[in-house]
């Protein structure tokens, strides 16, 4: 073996280039997110992920050995969604002075986005097992993948539907809040954060500080929500 | 910066061990987000404490989705034939959502401001 396979399998192997690999290729995704000026469709997560894919097709590398490097960021999405809290407490008394139109919200959004993936999902054909994993699709990954090995759905599917679903929500709601001429931040970000769970709320906290606390407010709501919704809709619908 | 993990990843123990100690549907980091925001709402002055780390962190919340979003692509078989169907549900059924809380927030603020006003 020549001294450049050798390094090359050294590298390849270790988790710390795959690390790298991500935190580089976010890094170049923002930067490009910015020159494009925050364009919806140059989605930080998308741009970084069609790099990172190229990488590793070329590279020839497998998903698990991506992994034991990107595990550690991907670590950090429990203490980030704790760290919402403090957007949480700094709009504590807006959000009280609007718990009528949070807490509606709230119900209409988190019912529709149940109802009618399984409405669609029936009227597509889809089958029992696919519906099964897309009705959590907009609740943020983690509570999502619980909710669909509860109800008898695949939690892989489920975890390959709601970061779609997130993607879809953070690239269609600049465009759509701004045609739609709704000036309110925090009807924005909350309606975001209720559809397209953390992808969205970062893609409203790109956007604007408001949207993403209210962002935030909708997502942790709806993660509540949605884990008492789903099985009684799904019980009677599916 | 290491006040600031330290409490967060506590926050997140504290919470992963009461859901699966209540066997609550609900995940570990979002009853984590509860404590820590009833330990803010206690402790005022713990805000200030937080808010540096805190920012960075929610700046680059995208960056955390990333290891997870490609793996979607390592497992893009799994959505089969079906792919163009379950595209057309995401994408409607998500648009439905965020039209119908938008619209609710927005009409009922609205009316709520007519009544107080």
């Amino acid at each position: 073996m020549s001294e450049a396979t050798e390094l090359w399998s050294y590298l390849a192997a270790a988790p710390l280039s795959w690390l790298t690999l991500t935190l580089l290729a976010y890094l170049a995704a923002v930067a490009v997110s910015r020159m494009l000026g925050n364009a919806a469709l140059a989605n930080p997560v998308l741009l970084s992920v069609c790099g990172i894919v190229l990488v590793l097709g070329i590279t020839d590398t497998g998903y698990e050995t991506y992994f034991e490097g990107a595990q550690f960021i991907h670590f950090l999405l429990g203490p980030a969604t704790v760290a919402l809290a403090l957007p949480l407490v700094d709009n504590m008394d807006t959000i009280r002075r609007l718990v009528a139109p949070i807490i509606l919200a709230l119900f209409a959004g988190s019912l529709v986005a149940v109802i009618s993936a399984i409405l669609l999902g029936q009227a597509f054909g889809l089958s029992d097992m696919v519906i099964l994993s897309l009705s959590p699709k907009s609740t943020t990954a983690p509570v999502a993948l619980g909710i669909s090995e509860a109800v008898g759905g695949i939690p892989g599917l489920t975890a390959v539907l709601v970061i779609l679903t997130g993607i879809i929500g953070a690239v269609v709601v600049t465009p759509m809040m701004n045609l739609l001429r709704i000036r309110d931040w925090r009807a924005r970000g909350f309606a975001v954060g209720v559809a397209a769970h953390g992808i969205g709320t970062a893609r409203a906290f790109q956007v604007n500080q408001t949207a993403g606390a209210y962002a935030g407010v909708g997502m942790a709501l709806n993660a509540l929500l949605t884990s008492l919704i789903v099985p009684v809709l799904v019980y009677w619908l599916v | 910066m290491l006040v600031t993990l330290g409490l967060l990843l506590s926050c997140q123990l504290a919470g992963e061990l009461v859901a699966r100690g209540a066997g609550l549907p609900v995940p570990g980091p979002v009853v984590g987000l509860v404590l820590l925001l009833t330990l803010l709402v206690w402790r005022p002055g713990l805000r200030a404490t937080v808010r540096p780390t805190v920012t960075v962190i929610l700046a680059n919340l995208s960056l955390f989705f990333v290891p997870a979003a490609v793996g979607v692509v390592a497992n893009l078989d799994i959505l089969s034939e079906d792919w163009a169907a379950i595209l057309t549900v995401l994408l409607v059924s998500t648009v439905l959502a965020m039209l119908v809380a938008v619209g609710t927030f927005v009409m009922v603020r609205k009316t709520l401001v007519g009544r107080d006003e």
